[in-house]
């Protein structure tokens, strides 16, 4: 049903259901926003998106306040500017303003926010809160001091993602988003999946920064340092330059990357490759014998925490496969350590991830193969677009280059490894060439496409009805496996990225802020680059890659043989909540 | 609860009982002698016949109450009665059954019990 | 002889003893036992009933003892002089004069409680029977009348007539802003049948405010009875009362009363024999002032952090669960029934023309009679300060009344005949409020009084909405700052232009009304603010900082006491002639002031 209604006596008939914000900029009338987050935060706290509505005693929030037949809204009377004002002010008044040092200088909401509303002074200042910086996390730096309790964090970690492990704490002026009992995040069931960092307007949550250690390891001779991309970091960096959402940047990253210094710049959709091998041969191991079905992907490290802390009753349905980065670091430090000549403990793996759950991965004990660890470093896209000017690369002018061979060489079902159901397609490309014994030209499962967050489809392969599942987020992961729990669903292979969306969105990503959240489905335009890639690519199934192909053939044998189970497979613990 | 006639009964019942607890103006007074004397003379009983009957006859407006020594402790167990607007009426050397006989004939009838009160026993 | 043993059929006497929470705090509770005791000894247990009631709502006489039928009021009354009252006033008649509470007593005859100054001008609905029934007797309640309306609307009306009853009577929200009652039942009757909530906000969070607690405390059966006449009007099964944990008394009363309710069937399936069911049962809040406001009480029901949330869409029509839920405070239940037993028009002939009804008060603050009292809408703030409490102690002067809270405002002398009621007090600046009422006289000083209000709000801000977050305690940081000596007339202009943003602007009712206390006197007392501003001087003599303590020059006579006497040695002076303070040095002790036996020194 359309409503009628008047914004600065101007005339306009939205859809029923329609808030007065959503109104409003659709006749370009621009309302500042700060605590709302489209879909992820709406919650009228912050009180910056004013208006008055004729009728209402008081003035009211314009990102919760729905449309009625016939209301007049003014966005841009004195006293709403004087009041967004006064709360941008008494923000600021309690935040560390220390801009010129922050992480998110000029990528800041709040600071966009205060020179375009004109704050040039603060008449309310006043008691200050100090906090503890919470560092002790491998994936995730919190600072209280920063932080503005819009409450986008909490939003999404509790109702996105089901995780749960902040909310507000104390209350009044003394209010502080924090975990339990104010204890560290490493404490907590926190799965490291960094969406609340994503979410920040402000400085409060960011990556633990991991560059001065790279930049370290570049300088030191002794050093063999090799570097990996992930899929969805070449369709994002380039915002990090100023570039449009969903550009795809993979030559000239990979051109900063050698012009940084590093001796080896290959690709994690190589290694994705592998993981297929080993997982859809896995998963056709596990349909033959019928055990642990549901087959579940493993690549996603924030999952496979939340899997630990919350479904360990399915831990044995997990796939022991390696996420692809750790497998590629086993590789180098074996296979490629032997070729070169090179002691595995002078090699460097460096990842750089959309992710920050990587981080955490990376440092988990099991994952140390070769007696090293498999990668020594992991950086999310937003640390390596900040290495690059660091460099004095001027990023969107450099020529486009290769990855370096062998291990630059990867299909297209390594590329879509980046976005949700990118996995689940790659290892069916697989799968239906293995089990029907042909060259398969139908390779677009599109049913497991698309940025629905459970996806479920039934596909049949040589006379087998597959019924697959997958899911992005992980409050999806948690109705779909407990519908499995329950019994109500049936699947025999699962696909779970602990990122709505996926890798494309993952918590190491550039942050894309609210405003733009409102006119662009950043997930879709990401996602529309994968895709683009996967179609350009000479090889489009793992198994047709050629180096997987060769060290198959002279090195491991055979998919879950006797030397990839000890180098590209591992194993899960039961985690404690708290 | 099934009616409001099962409601009504358990009402009744206890506001007997309770009804006592309300502030009541220009009703009639029934007041008990209850000193030392009046008690050994047997008023307590008296007290309780009279205010047995007050409430089986459901008197609205009737006040039950006791005072201390009123002076002529031979004559107890001494009942006065104040109507309003008439002469207080002084009942002596009261029993149960004279008293329930009082409430009936003054208080309901209105007709004052010559042969019980002082003006007679003094004759 | 034998003592004959009688057993009366009825109780000659009823002993009322106040047990509502300002009683027992001043030791009703140990006076039961004793007069069992007492009544024992004197061989008349059984004719003697001995009741634990409600609040008679003059507090500051506590503990109360009524005797009926002479309606003889014990005030004050000591665990000893309980013997006294049984063995004289229960065994031999001889109301004992020098316990009863002066007021009332008249010449030599006993005042009815009626004509009592205290009640002359009180009008008890809500109020009925509280002090006169055992709030733990279902019995009683129902011998006045009980669970007669819910009777009566579920056998003979319609749930619209029950609305429609409700909306002609006019009745507003006793909780605060005064929303018209009938209009959210309605809300919530109109939307699609099914699940459906009815609440009761029980959280009473005024500082010094007790109207709610009384009513539960007294009459817990009125609350349960208008509850399940409000289900039956909007089509809901289910109810919660959320009530504050700090209210033991009332916790207990209410579990007592319901678990009888159910006992009678009068909770439950079926009652009355009808299709109607409705079941209640308490959430016990831990106390956040802000959990009075309906949809944090709502989201603290549910057991989340009590915090509100933007409304629309409003709880009728999406309430507990996303259910749409009623939810009305225990003044306003407590009418329900009242309302439905005397008809619309027998509640519209009470109160003024756009607030109906009584309003329960609990006074405190600069007053004789603190307590608690219900009035007609439309009673004076003169009536309630003068006649009903009794007037201000020691001969002081009134110099202002705060009602309705931390989020109400003050009304100063020139105001006191103003007929109270929802629209008049909304229009000098201050607000009903759940029906606290501060007297303050002239020893209180506005910017103080301003201060400890919005010291209550900064400490019971949820921290949701910036406003109120950060608006509120940088008003309190202003505040101090003037009370301290160290405020500019600027502060007064940045305290104004907050206050108006923090009204407008925050979330909730409780941020929006935060200011008022600061607005309110601003309005009234500005030269008071100014004074402290400009001539770093607290008129009333309270803001610590401000005080000077001055040697009047005429009257020393050099005797050097206060110069011995100073503990920072801040006095100096030569003998026999007037001596000096040394304002820099001097900590406001008010030591020299008490020590001058020629009374020189005085604060200023």
């Amino acid at each position: 049903m359309a409503v009628n209604l008047k914004i600065n006596n101007i005339d306009i008939t939205v859809p029923e259901g329609t808030t007065v914000l959503e109104a409003a900029r659709s006749i370009n009338i621009d309302i500042p926003t700060l605590c709302y987050l489209k879909d992820v935060n709406e919650i009228g706290s912050c009180r910056m998106c004013v208006v008055e509505i004729k009728g209402q005693r008081a003035l009211q929030a314009a990102c919760v306040y729905p449309v009625s037949e016939g209301m007049e809204v003014l966005t841009n009377t004195k006293t709403v500017r004087d009041t967004r004002k006064i709360n941008l002010e008494l923000i600021l008044s309690n935040h560390e303003r220390k801009c010129l040092t922050c992480i998110r200088n000029q990528d800041c909401e709040l600071q966009k926010l205060s020179t375009d509303l004109g704050v040039l002074d603060i008449r309310f200042d006043g008691e200050n809160s100090h906090y503890e910086v919470d560092m002790l996390s491998s994936s995730i730096v919190r600072n209280p001091n920063k932080c503005i309790l819009c409450r986008r964090c909490i939003s999404v970690c509790k109702n996105i993602q089901t995780v749960s492990v902040i909310d507000a704490n104390e209350r009044g002026f003394n209010t502080i988003i924090g975990s339990a009992f104010n204890m560290p995040l490493v404490d907590t069931p926190c799965t490291n999946c960094g969406q609340c960092i994503v979410v920040c307007p402000v400085g409060a949550l960011h990556e633990k920064d991991d560059t001065d250690k790279i930049w370290e390891l570049l300088a030191d001779n002794k050093k063999h340092v090799l570097v990996q991309t992930a899929p969805a970091v070449r369709v994002a960096l380039g915002e990090e330059f100023g570039m449009p959402i969903g550009t795809r940047v993979t030559g000239k990253m990979v051109t900063a990357l050698k012009l940084m210094g590093f001796d080896g710049v290959f690709d994690t959709d190589t290694a994705a490759d592998f993981t297929i091998m080993e997982e859809g041969t896995e998963f056709l191991n596990r349909l033959k014998s019928g055990k642990n079905l549901p087959l579940i992907t493993s690549c996603s490290p924030g999952w496979v925490k939340f899997c630990e802390h919350n479904f360990p009753d399915f831990l044995d349905n997990l796939s022991t496969a390696k996420s692809p980065h750790q497998m590629f670091g086993a590789i180098m430090k074996s296979y490629y350590a032997e070729k070169k000549g090179i002691d595995p403990a002078d090699i460097a793996v460096i990842s750089v991830m959309p992710c920050t759950a990587k981080k955490f991965e990376s440092k988990r004990e099991e994952l140390a193969a070769t007696g090293h660890p498999d990668v020594d470093a992991v950086i999310t896209t937003r640390e390596l677009g900040r290495m690059i000017k660091q460099a004095g690369i001027d990023f969107t002018k450099v020529e486009d280059s290769e990855f370096d061979a062998p291990f630059g060489e990867a299909s297209g079902a390594g590329v879509i490894f980046g976005a949700t159901g990118g996995v689940m397609e790659a290892a069916l490309r697989t799968v239906a060439d293995i089990l029907t014994g042909e060259d398969l030209q139908h390779i677009d499962y599109t049913a497991v496409r698309g940025l629905d967050g459970i996806k479920e489809a039934t596909v049949e392969i040589a006379g087998t009805k597959v019924h697959v599942a997958v899911a992005s987020g992980l409050g999806n992961a948690r109705k779909l496996l407990e519908k499995v729990r329950s019994g109500e669903q049936q699947y025999h292979f699962i696909e779970i990225m602990g990122c709505p969306g996926g890798c494309i969105t993952g918590g190491g990503q550039p942050i894309v802020d609210a405003k733009t959240m409102m006119d662009i489905d950043v997930k879709a335009a990401r996602a529309a680059a994968i895709y683009a890639e996967d179609k350009s690519m000479t090889y489009r199934k793992s198994h047709e890659n050629p180096i997987v192909k060769k060290l198959y053939k002279e090195y491991f044998g055979k998919p879950c043989g006797h030397l990839s189970h000890n180098l590209l497979h591992t194993h899960y613990v039961k985690r404690e909540n708290y | 609860m099934k009616s409001l006639a099962e409601l009504e009964a358990i009402r009744d019942k206890t506001l007997s009982e309770i009804n006592m607890r309300t502030d009541r103006q220009g009703g009639i007074r029934i007041v008990v002698g209850m000193a030392t004397c009046g008690i050994a003379a047997g008023a307590r009983p008296v007290l309780g016949a009279i205010i047995e009957e007050v409430s089986k006859r459901e008197l609205k407006d009737v006040i039950v109450s006791q005072t201390g020594c009123i002076g002529v402790c031979r004559l107890e167990p001494i009942v006065e009665v104040y109507r309003p607007g008439e002469e207080k009426v002084t009942y002596v050397m009261m029993t149960p059954q004279k008293a329930v006989e009082m409430v009936t004939e003054h208080i309901v009838n209105n007709k004052p019990i010559k042969k019980y009160t002082i003006g007679e026993a003094d004759k | 002889m034998e003592r004959e043993v009688i057993t009366m059929k009825l109780a000659r006497s009823h002993v009322l003893v106040c047990g509502g929470t300002g009683c027992t705090s001043s030791g009703s509770e140990k006076l039961l036992p004793e007069f069992d005791i007492q009544l024992e000894k004197a061989g008349i247990k059984n004719e003697v009933s001995v009741v634990k009631t409600g609040c008679f709502g003059l507090c500051a006489l506590g503990p109360i003892v009524i005797v009926y039928p002479e309606g003889a009021f014990y005030s004050m009354v000591k665990i000893e002089d309980v013997k006294t009252i049984v063995t004289e006033h229960l065994l031999k008649g001889r109301i004992v004069k020098e316990l009863l509470y002066d007021d009332s007593i008249d010449g030599a005859a006993i005042k009815p409680l009626k004509d009592v100054d205290f009640y002359k001008k009180q009008l008890r609905i809500a109020l009925k029977n509280c002090g006169v029934i055992d709030p733990e007797e279902i019995d009683e309640y129902i011998a006045f009348d009980g669970y007669k309306a819910l009777g009566r609307v579920l056998t003979e009306m319609e749930p619209k007539q029950v609305i429609d009853i409700i909306k002609q009577s006019k009745l507003r929200g006793r909780g605060g802003a005064g929303f018209p009652t009938a209009i959210k039942w309605e809300f919530a009757a109109n939307q699609p049948e099914g699940k459906k909530y009815v609440c009761c906000n029980a959280d009473e969070g005024d500082p010094g405010a007790f109207m709610d607690r009384s009513v539960l405390e007294g009459d817990p059966h009125s609350v349960i009875e208008a509850m399940a006449i409000a289900a039956y009007a909007i089509g809901s099964d289910e109810g919660y009362i959320y009530i504050r944990a700090e209210y033991p008394i009332a916790v207990r009363r209410l579990n007592i009363a319901i678990e009888q309710a159910k006992k009678y069937g009068l909770l439950g399936k079926n009652i009355f024999g009808t299709d109607f069911s409705f079941d209640l049962s308490l959430r016990l809040g831990a106390g956040a002032f802000v959990c009075g406001e309906e949809t944090a009480l709502i989201t603290s029901i549910e057991g989340k952090r009590g915090e509100p949330r933007p409304r629309p869409p409003f709880p009728a029509v999406e309430g507990l669960w996303g259910k749409p839920t009623i939810l009305n405070n225990v003044e306003t239940y407590a009418n329900i029934p009242q309302i439905i037993l005397n008809g619309a028009e027998w509640f519209l002939g009470i109160g003024t023309e756009k607030s109906k009804g009584t309003k329960v008060f609990a006074l405190g603050g600069k007053i004789n009679n603190t307590g608690l009292v219900e009035v007609p809408m439309g009673t004076t703030l003169r009536e309630i300060v003068e006649e009903i409490g009794g007037g201000i102690p020691n001969g002081k002067k009134f110099k202002a009344a705060q009602t309705g809270g931390p989020s109400g405002g003050c009304i100063p002398t020139e105001l006191i005949d103003t007929p109270i009621d929802y629209d008049s007090l909304i229009e000098i600046g201050a607000m009903m409020g759940s029906g606290g009422l501060i007297v303050m006289d002239e020893d209180s000083c506005m910017v103080d009084i301003a201060k400890f209000f919005l010291k209550f709000t900064v400490d019971e801000s949820c921290g949701k909405c910036v406003p109120c977050r950060i608006g509120t305690k940088r008003m309190l940081e202003i505040l101090e700052k003037i009370t301290s000596g160290k405020g500019t007339v600027e502060d007064i202009e940045n305290l104004k232009k907050l206050a108006g943003s923090v009204k407008s602007s925050s979330l909730c009712g409780l941020g929006q009304t935060a200011p008022n206390p600061v607005l309110s006197t601003l309005k009234y007392f500005e030269d008071e603010y100014m004074a402290h501003v400009i001539e770093k001087r607290c008129p009333a003599g309270v803001c610590k900082d401000l005080l000077r303590y001055i040697i009047d020059k005429e009257k020393c006579k050099g005797c050097g006491i206060c110069a011995k006497h100073c503990p920072v040695t801040a006095i100096s002076g030569e003998l026999k002639k007037p001596y000096e303070i040394d304002q820099q040095m001097c900590i406001k002790c008010g030591v020299c002031e008490i020590k001058c036996p020629f009374k020189a020194i005085s604060r200023k």
